[in-house]
């Protein structure tokens, strides 16, 4: 007998069910390959029509150091970070005694029976098993065992947990597409599995997935590809990136999207340049000189790009030049904590640069938005000729996400005011920093444009309407204060944000990113505790006339963000110093994704000292 | 629509290039650079080599960092597309311009601060590309704007005209760019027009990054008594290694040389370079020769001018990236927006 069960209570509580709703963590070690095998245990329980997500909370390392893999299962749609682990799956020597110290009692452990984790603590639930043993029965190979070892807890979860064995299936062809002995060699090592547990283990844990129809026509993404999606679908034709975590793998999955989609079939050659540059500066001096040249263009980042194109940031806010910078947010520099996820380039983002500079910024709170927004971002790039910052993190941009399949744009590319030869001709006149309509942006021309009158010089911050130069103190007051005109146009075309409402709500919550799935999640709990609240779901900068509308209601309105100045509650004081005082913040910035519990604590902590202080 | 300006009534019809068009129609706005500055000076021919090859100036794109060199696209070809970028990027900015449209003539104008000093990086990794583009370093050993502090193009040895002497070792451009891979690597002085000239037009003639290291006088901050980039110091030193003739696609002329005194050199849009050899049996497509060549100059404080190596079947870096003929900024939705059938397909690879 190898299973060990020491709590009576887990016993008492296997006879009530928990159905659909709890979390499972994989500790494994960096490089040993168990991507595949989480991959494949997250996609059967989809498949089985119940909502889930899985995290990847990896070091940067590419092999020894732990890694561990949280999926949450939630009937609910709950997919945000669930701060309890209920079922441990303590692969990694290194880290399984901690691992299972950090369980709450009547958690379940599932371990290799070398590792003794029952000597450790024994309010828990253990399940050892003889992996080693079971991995020698899967294949001769010695290099493989090590592989399908993985794919021996998937089958010992899916037997205890009652996944579908056709699911399991499905999702092994799913990921080993086509490779049949690569499939064959999973299938039996699940199969193993599974027999070795029905013989051996007597289920003392009351978790079970069951069968929903909560999941059906979504799919399952990742931010990064869902960018990368967008920003194909937006016409991007010149793409410029230098490898960082976590945004690497927008610009490579958008190369392999490219090559399928966008190669023209007659020539088979690209309608796209994918550049890798030599540095994030040169990323994107070239997607600026193409943005330029007339190309819909773009780079990809995080942080300490960020931090490296400020010069060259400026320099196109000041030329009007459009270029699209995706920044998938990770913790601040050089090494330590990259590969863990915040949203600490709030402010760096939106005043980038030299001198007096601001930017539109966009917050995609869903995979959804990461395509529909980098869509539009390349929209709101060239109709404001100007830099567009797409602010995702690594939570949102690296994990699999569950949405609803995307919808084709509706509207056409929007070009922005471009003159050609012939309307120069018919206008006679072509003034390149002018403002024309009145909304603060000037035409532009390309190079190519076949006009005697279409060329102008394009320089930094000192020049004319006609783009001449010039160091006259009312020529760059004139161009500041067009550009402050540009921007407050910009408020009427970002998207508004998400507004709505419990009854009775007295306090508003303001949130964006990845943070949104478990503000949702704790305002049912606050609800649930009779603290109905208000939520504005910011999407972007600069604000829109909602926020005010918004903060006047409200007694308290809590800024939720995951960064440790409270970036985003400072730019709402700046927005309406007005009621500055009602603006409060929430923090989270440990490097894991915020989760619903921690803000719902942090709420009801800070409201019993507001009442208290109302009360003396 | 190419028109020229036309001139005043009764003014006599001036000399136009096989486009129609004035060498007026070729100038930039004036000068506001020292007088006698070398940059002056290329610019001037610069304006000639594109008036003579006939190149319609909105098919031109200028391109510069930041220095008085960095200054001079707006002294030039005013009806073409300028950009004045910052402090050692036009390298990658001309990447993504050239990317973008590849039909455009990119010329790039750059410092010997701007290139060997803060955008050594991207001019590095601009010739490893091989962007099709004329990359001009206006090389005065100093920097110029910032009022004459030594650049990293100082030769050993050179003074400052407070007396202090660079004691660092230079970065040989043309050493660098043929060790790079560069396929078309010139070295001038801005006082030879005539050398500069024809460089120029066989630069505009070759597909790739086309290098022309000019040494460029600074007359306010280092033309004086001890340094090596003044007029009098690169005019007593100049050694060209061959005459050079240049023999635009549209008008071939044959004339009869010596055998073996003269090489020639076909350039990718069917133009010819005509070397005529001088004291020196010097081969530019000769990698290591250009190389030994350069670094026996450098030891023994030699100034050579000319072509110093070409690569003419160097692959430029739209043939690398493949992508298809005519410009990317010329796709129309139809190209670049996939279908509604390409979205659906990928919706249901992630169901
Ligand atoms: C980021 C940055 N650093 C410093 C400067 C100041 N600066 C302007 S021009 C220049 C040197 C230019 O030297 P060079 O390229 O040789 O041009 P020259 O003036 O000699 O023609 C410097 C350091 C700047 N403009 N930007
Ligand atoms: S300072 Fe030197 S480089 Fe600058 S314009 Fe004057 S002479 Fe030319
Ligand atoms: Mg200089």
């Amino acid at each position: 007998m190898v299973s060990t069960a020491t709590l009576d209570s887990a016993q008492a509580s296997s006879k009530s069910r928990i159905v659909n709703d709890f979390s499972i963590q994989v500790a494994t070690v960096n490089g040993s390959g168990s991507q595949s095998s989480n991959n494949i245990l997250m996609r059967s329980i989809f498949q089985m029509g119940v909502p889930v997500s899985g995290k990847n909370l990896f070091p940067s390392n590419i092999a020894g150091l732990p890694t561990w893999f949280t999926i949450r299962v939630n009937k609910d749609g709950y997919v945000g970070r669930k701060k309890e682990i209920d079922i441990l799956v303590a692969m990694n020597p290194q880290t399984a005694r901690e691992d299972v110290l950090a369980l709450e009692p009547g958690a379940v452990s599932i371990s290799p029976i070398e590792f003794k984790l029952n000597e450790v603590r024994n309010d828990v639930i253990h399940y050892l098993v003889p992996f080693t043993e079971l991995a020698a029965k899967t294949t001769e190979n010695i290099k493989l065992r090590k592989l399908l070892t993985n794919m021996l807890y998937v089958g010992i979860l899916a037997e205890l947990l009652e996944i579908s064995e056709k699911e399991i299936e499905r999702s092994i062809h799913k990921q080993f597409e086509g490779k049949t002995k690569a499939i064959d060699l999973n299938q039996n090592a699940v199969r193993l599995a599974r027999a070795w547990t029905k013989e051996n283990v007597k289920k003392q844990d009351p978790f079970f997935i069951e069968a929903l129809n909560k999941t059906q026509g979504k799919i399952i993404i990742d931010g990064n590809a869902a960018c990368a999606v967008g920003a194909m679908f937006a016409g991007a034709s010149v793409v410029t990136w230098y490898p960082i975590t976590p945004s690497s793998s927008l610009c490579e999955q958008l190369i392999d999207y490219l090559k399928e989609y966008r190669i023209d079939p007659e020539t088979g050659k690209a309608t796209f340049a994918v550049i890798q540059a030599e540095d994030e500066l040169a990323a994107l001096g070239m997607a600026i000189g193409a943005g330029w040249a007339g190309a819909r263009s773009m780079t990809s980042t995080s942080g300490p790009g960020i931090s490296l194109m400020a010069e060259l940031t400026g320099f196109a806010y000041f030329t009007e030049i459009p270029v699209v910078v995706f920044d998938v947010q990770r913790v601040g520099p050089s090494t330590g904590m990259p590969t863990r996820t915040a949203q600490g380039d709030v402010t760096s983002a939106y005043y980038l640069s030299h001198g007096d500079t601001k930017h539109i910024v966009l917050f995609p709170g869903s995979v959804e938005e990461c395509y529909s927004m980098a869509v539009q971002s390349f929209d709101l790039a060239e109709r404001f000729q100007t830099p567009v910052f797409v602010l995702t993190d690594l939570d949102l941009g690296m994990n699999n996400w569950m949405a609803d399949p995307f919808v084709y744009p509706d509207k056409p590319l929007d070009r922005g005011k471009v003159l050609s030869a012939e309307q120069i001709e018919k206008i006679g006149k072509f003034e390149r920093y002018k403002d024309v309509d009145g909304d603060g942006i000037p035409y532009r021309t390309l190079p190519g444009t076949d006009h005697p009158l279409a060329a102008y010089f394009t320089r930094g911050s000192g020049h004319t309407d006609k783009a001449t130069y010039t160091e006259k103190p009312e020529d760059y007051i004139n161009l500041m204060n067009r550009l402050e005109r540009k921007f407050n146009t910009a408020r009427t075309y970002v998207p508004k944000p998400e507004v709505s409402s419990h009854d009775n709500a007295k306090i508003g919550i303001i949130a964006f990113g990845s943070s949104d799935v478990a503000v949702k999640e704790s305002r049912d709990q606050l609800a649930k505790q009779k603290v109905p609240t208000a939520y504005f779901r910011l999407k972007a900068l600069p604000f829109t006339t909602e926020l005010k509308s918004f903060v006047e209601k409200y007694e308290r309105v809590y800024v939720v963000e995951q960064n440790r100045d409270a970036q985003l509650r400072d730019l709402v004081r700046l927005e309406l110093p007005e009621y500055a005082t009602r603006i409060k913040s929430i923090l989270h910035f440990n490097g894991l994704p915020i989760d619903a519990r921690s803000i719902t604590d942090a709420v009801l902590e800070q409201e019993k000292s507001s009442s208290k202080k109302q009360a003396i | 629509m190419v028109q020229s300006v036309s001139p005043p009534a009764g003014a006599p019809k001036p000399t136009t290039n096989r486009i129609g068009l004035t060498q007026a129609d070729y100038k930039g706005s004036a000068s506001t650079l020292c007088d006698g500055c070398g940059h002056d000076a290329i610019s001037s021919q610069i304006v000639r080599a594109f008036y003579e090859l006939g190149v319609e100036p909105h098919m031109v794109a200028k391109l510069s960092g930041i220095g008085c060199s960095s200054k001079t696209p707006a002294y030039f070809l005013s009806r073409s597309h300028g950009i004045n970028t910052v402090h050692g990027r036009m390298p990658s900015v001309a990447t993504g311009a050239g990317m973008a449209n590849s039909s455009l003539h990119l010329i790039g104008v750059s410092g010997d601060g701007d290139t060997a000093s803060i955008g050594l990086g991207q001019f590095c990794h601009l010739l490893r590309r091989n962007l099709s583009m004329i990359y001009i370093v206006e090389n005065n050993g100093v920097y110029g704007l910032t009022k004459g502090q030594f650049s990293a193009t100082a030769d050993y040895g050179s003074k400052l005209k407070s007396g202090v002497v660079n004691e660092l070792s230079p970065i040989d451009l043309c050493g660098l760019a043929i060790e790079l891979g560069c396929g078309f690597v010139a070295r001038s002085f801005a006082g030879d027009p005539k050398q500069v000239v024809a460089l120029l037009k066989a630069a505009a003639s070759y597909r790739g990054t086309a290098l022309l290291d000019i040494i460029s006088p600074c007359v306010t901050f280092n033309n004086h008594e001890g340094s090596t980039k003044s007029y009098k110091y690169a005019k007593e030193m100049d050694v060209p290694l061959h005459e050079l003739g240049y023999i635009p696609f549209f008008e071939q002329i044959t004339v009869d040389y010596e055998p073996g005194s003269v090489q020639e050199v076909e350039l990718h849009d069917g133009s010819h370079l005509r070397l005529k050899k001088l004291h020196t049996d010097y081969d530019p497509t000769n990698r290591l020769m250009a190389i030994n060549t350069i670094q026996k100059a450098n030891t023994d404080g030699q100034f050579l001018t000319g072509l110093m190596y070409i690569d003419e079947k160097k692959k430029d870096f739209k043939t690398i990236m493949d992508t298809v003929d005519e410009p990317l900024v010329s796709l129309q939705e139809n190209k670049l927006r996939p279908p509604k059938t390409a979205l659906a397909a990928i919706m249901t690879s992630l169901m």
